[in-house]
């Protein structure tokens, strides 16, 4: 079975990370479960619903289609990471305020899907915002409070007054 | 959108300074959620806690006729396999009826299945390892030899003769039967100029919370203690179910809930498997953890909707609704769930159907039967969507039919906003309505008339827009009627603690829950604004059966109406003991000083007279300064629980406007309105976020949800690329307005507003979408969801 586990040197979240890791366990769970790091969540495990959103080598990826092995020499982000660095401290009030999130189960995702289309600059239209969204599954909110927040930020940002 | 800061609108005679009741105050918790901060109990880790993973049936009926477990024993980190024969003498089976549904009945469910599956998903042995990864290898090894049995997969053919019985000793396949008549039907249909039928078939669907249900039960020895971290809308509910089937008095048992990803109903109610962990936790004498997966989720998550309504409405010519009638039938899988049971939906749909209208001519029949598919039970507006798009089915089916505008049908037979308090046909009670002000505001709001030209000229253009309507009633505020009365340990009434803290800030323990729709805030908005303190002093704290007040949780729409009152209540008490402590610290008359902004004043002046700090200062630290005889109170504790209603029934009006591609058979939602009533509005923004999260629950429902099952009762589409959810891209966007119309039977006046969206979409969408194709040859489709195929069998091109 050991043939199975390989050493892996991960960047996560700007910490260097040396772990064996069993050669079939996603980056999701590898977060979770070997660092502690909750904030990515697990909700379908195939791919669709969006709530393990991360961001590896600046681009997001969903954590459950993601093997930990492949990430070997990557720079993994998680909500964690982000929320510390202040990247989307904007986006985060605007979600806050607009109460874009209800059981906040999708948000972490959610957050880093919104902040990659936001990261393009200029701003979105309604449209192209719930179509950026669209991989990522909320139950609670009907997203609309979502597209407003990721709007009114978009309009902050091209304004200079983020 | 610019998001504006929230303005508090004109005192009412709720307001003092620090009033927040109406005011769009943002919850205090969001900020754990936003930075992944948060404590699901997917995310708990307990010293020494091993992870559990289910063998479940591949078979929708089928007898175990061997078990062999030793190569599941040996694999790496396989700690135990259990059976459920073995778990069956650490925890009881339960049978999940209630005495107030006359005639309900239900077998003997097990944690593990015993000898025999009655459905595909049900657990038939438990593998318990280090990791969840090895406790599903060691599934993988388990050899479970089955017997393959007749499955009862057809609500329709349940109760023949011929169909097997799934439990023998019941003697037939009918869980409960319901039969109401009220005034004369057969009076009301003669006297009709017209009578409407339609059958309306609701597809089976299902919650899909986005954190799956999850529990991680850790049993003490030492402590002789069960502490159950759970995701659950009810943690006192639990509490008495565990000690109850572990053989535990209920203070050996603490239900421990911090966030919960999503609920909606769904978790509510006992699981056999959440069951099944607390027992091995018992029986391994360490924590157990268990986190379904999403497949597992969609064959173990209650069901909930699958009805089939043969219904008919007699209508006058000039539009005088004379009789309703209907006739329910609906398969909840093998078991009642337990301990709400599965009959309530039927028995909802029975009170609802007709309730918004003055016609006094009802006949209802509703039958629920077993059969060999995933459980079913109530799910978010239990049975409103349903009676709801019957109702409101019916009702524009009959406009169309006299050529009378939909809204204009509804002006003349709504009951009057004068005309409460009254009964609706099936006897329920309401308060005080507001129906024909909530149509005008949608009216107004949407600009019907305009909408309707817009329509008729891109009709001319080819373009099928239709627009649909939905009055609805909403039952929130649930008093002892809907369960104790039953014999359900599930309580109505709330409470709430408040203490004065050291420094001044005050503590709230509440008995509701948080599951998202913002409990925490508006319980804080209660005692800041009875109290007199800003919000940020206040700290409420949710979901802990050994240090909250005994409660109900969050469910029904109860959490504001009930344990917003009871922290009201609360507020008020504790500041009158604070104001005695301050009164003897000032030699001043209480009643003559007030709390404001945190500070006790002279009530008449608002002159500064000394900080809420030094009044906890002296209770705390230099008592002995104060008189003899005295003692300061700087904890309360007040319960609410409502008694002059059975429920507080709230009302409202949705409307939806559409597009039907007649050549893909695609719907597109253009807009989407909603007018409502739940009382006194606590907090705007999370009333209205409640409306547009049920709408679009409501609006999956209509167009895209369902749990497709073959004849074998196998679940085709139990993932979530094959069972369609709503998502962001194919929503709307949706216009909130509302009336309001407060309880008189608590202080705030509040009812609830969380199922109000999820009961009005589906009709309003269906009634929108079969306007749209008014006129085209297509008869009236009324089953759900309304897929691109019923759409387009329906135009007869395909």
């Amino acid at each position: 079975m050991s043939g199975r586990f390989h050493a892996v040197e991960i960047i996560v979240n700007g910490e260097a990370v040396r772990e064996r890791v069993d050669a079939r366990q996603s980056i999701v769970d590898f977060l979770r479960d070997h660092l502690g790091l909750t904030g990515s969540h697990v909700g379908c495990e195939h791919g669709v619903c969006g709530a393990c959103t991360l961001r590896v080598d600046g681009v997001i990826v969903r954590g459950c289609l993601m093997l930990a092995v492949q990430c070997d020499g990557a720079q993994v982000e998680t909500i964690e990471g982000v929320s510390d660095t202040g990247e989307i401290a904007d986006l985060q009030a605007a979600f806050e305020k607009r109460n874009a999130l209800q059981c906040g189960f999708c948000t972490p995702g959610m957050l880093l899907a919104a902040q990659e289309l936001l990261r393009r600059g200029g701003v979105p239209s309604r449209e192209a915002i719930r179509t950026h969204l669209s991989g990522n599954y909320c139950r609670c909110t009907g997203y609309q409070a979502i597209v407003d927040a990721v709007e009114a930020v978009a309009q902050a940002r091209a304004e200079g007054r983020q | 959108m610019k998001i504006s800061d929230d303005v508090a609108p004109g005192l009412s005679a709720l307001d003092r300074p620090n009033s927040y009741i109406g005011r769009s105050v943002p919850r205090p918790n969001l900020a754990r959620l936003t930075q992944g901060r948060a404590q699901f109990v997917s995310d708990v880790a307990l010293p020494r806690m091993a992870h559990v993973a289910f063998v479940r049936s591949p078979h929708a009926h089928a007898r175990i006729t061997a078990l062999e477990t030793a190569a599941a024993n040996r694999a790496p980190g396989v700690i135990a396999v259990v059976t459920g024969a073995e778990l069956a003498k650490v925890i009881t089976p339960w049978v999940g009826v209630l005495t107030h549904l006359k005639g309900i009945k239900s077998a003997p469910q097990h944690a593990i299945a015993v000898e025999r599956a009655c459905w595909q998903g049900e657990a038939v042995c438990a593998v318990v390892a280090r990791t969840r990864a090895e406790a599903e290898d060691g599934c993988a090894l388990v050899e479970v030899t089955y017997k393959e049995l007749p499955a009862v997969t057809e609500a329709e053919t349940a109760l023949d003769p011929t169909t097997p019985v799934i439990h023998p000793a019941l003697g037939d396949n009918l869980t409960f039967e319901r039969m109401h008549t009220a005034g004369d039907p057969d009076k009301g249909f003669a006297e009709a100029a017209a009578v409407v039928e339609a059958i309306f078939v609701f597809g089976r669907h299902t919650g899909v919370t986005n954190e799956p249900r999850a529990i991680v039960a850790d049993w003490n020895p030492g402590e002789q203690r069960l502490t159950v971290y759970h995701g659950t809308q009810a943690p006192h509910m639990m509490q008495n179910l565990f000690a109850k089937h572990l053989g535990l008095d209920e203070h050996q048992v603490r239900v421990v809930t911090k966030d919960v990803g999503g609920s909606f109903g769904i978790k509510v109610h006992t699981y056999a498997d959440e069951m099944a962990v607390v027992a091995l936790s018992k029986l391994l004498r360490r924590p157990v953890k268990f986190v379904a997966d999403r497949i597992e989720s969609f064959v173990t998550d209650i069901h909930a909707r699958d009805h089939r309504v043969k219904a008919k409405i007699g209508v006058t010519n000039d539009g005088t609704i004379t009789a309703f009638e209907i006739d329910d039938l609906t398969g909840i899988g093998p078991y009642s769930v337990y301990p709400r049971t599965s009959g309530i939906e039927a028995n909802q749909i029975v009170n609802l159907t007709g309730g918004p209208y003055t016609c006094p001519n009802y006949r209802a029949r509703a039958r629920v039967v077993f059969q060999n598919k995933n459980v079913m039970c109530q799910y978010r507006a239990v049975g409103h969507p349903i009676a709801t798009a019957v109702t409101e089915g019916l009702v524009e089916l009959a406009a169309a039919r006299l050529g009378i505008d939909p809204l204009e049908l509804r002006r003349r037979n709504l009951i009057p906003d004068d005309g409460y308090p009254c009964s609706g046909p099936s006897g329920i009670k309401f308060e005080q309505l507001s129906h024909h002000e909530c149509l005008a505001h949608l009216d107004a709001m949407m600009n019907y008339a305009g909408l309707r030209a817009e329509q008729a000229r891109l009709r001319e253009r080819g373009i099928h827009r239709g627009i649909g309507f939905a009055s609805f009633i909403e039952v929130t505020n649930p008093s002892a009627a809907f369960y104790g009365v039953g014999g359900a340990r599930i309580t109505s009434q709330d409470g709430a603690t408040v203490r004065l803290d050291a420094t001044g800030a005050v503590i709230c323990h509440t008995g509701v829950t948080e599951q998202g729709q913002g409990a925490e805030a508006v319980v804080a908005q209660c005692v800041a604004t009875a109290f007199g303190v800003p919000i940020e002093r206040v700290r409420v704290i949710t979901g802990d059966t050994d240090n909250t007040p005994y409660g109900g949780g969050t469910w029904a729409s109860r959490a504001a109406g009930i344990g917003g009152e009871a922290a009201w209540q609360a507020g008020k008490a504790l500041r009158q003991n604070v104001l005695a402590v301050a009164g003897s610290i000032l030699q001043a008359a209480p009643a003559a000083l007030d709390i404001r902004n945190g500070v006790v004043v002279d009530a008449d002046s608002g002159r500064e007279r000394i900080g809420l700090d030094e009044v906890a200062r002296i209770a705390y630290f230099r008592p002995d300064t104060l008189p003899p005889g005295f003692q300061a109170e700087l904890m309360a504790t007040r319960h609410y629980v409502p008694r002059a209603w059975p429920f507080a029934f709230t009302n409202g009006i949705q409307a939806s406007y559409v597009e039907v591609d007649v050549e893909s058979g695609f719907v597109t939602l253009i807009k989407h309105w909603c007018v409502e009533d739940c009382g006194t509005v606590i907090n705007p923004q999370l009333v209205d976020e409640q409306i547009r999260g049920g709408v679009v629950q409501g609006i999956g429902a209509a167009l895209l949800e369902h749990c497709l099952y073959d004849e074998h009762g196998q679940l085709l589409n139990g993932n979530m690329a094959d069972y369609l959810v709503p998502m962001a891209a194919e929503m709307p966007d949706i216009e909130v307005g509302h009336v309001v119309s407060p309880t008189a039977d608590s202080e705030l006046g509040a009812k609830g507003a969380g199922e109000a969206g999820t009961a009005g979409a589906p009709g309003a969408v269906m009634n929108a979408v079969n306007d749209a194709l008014r006129g085209l040859g297509a008869p009236a489709i009324t089953a759900m969801p309304l897929t691109p195929e019923r759409i387009l069998r329906a135009l007869g091109r395909v």
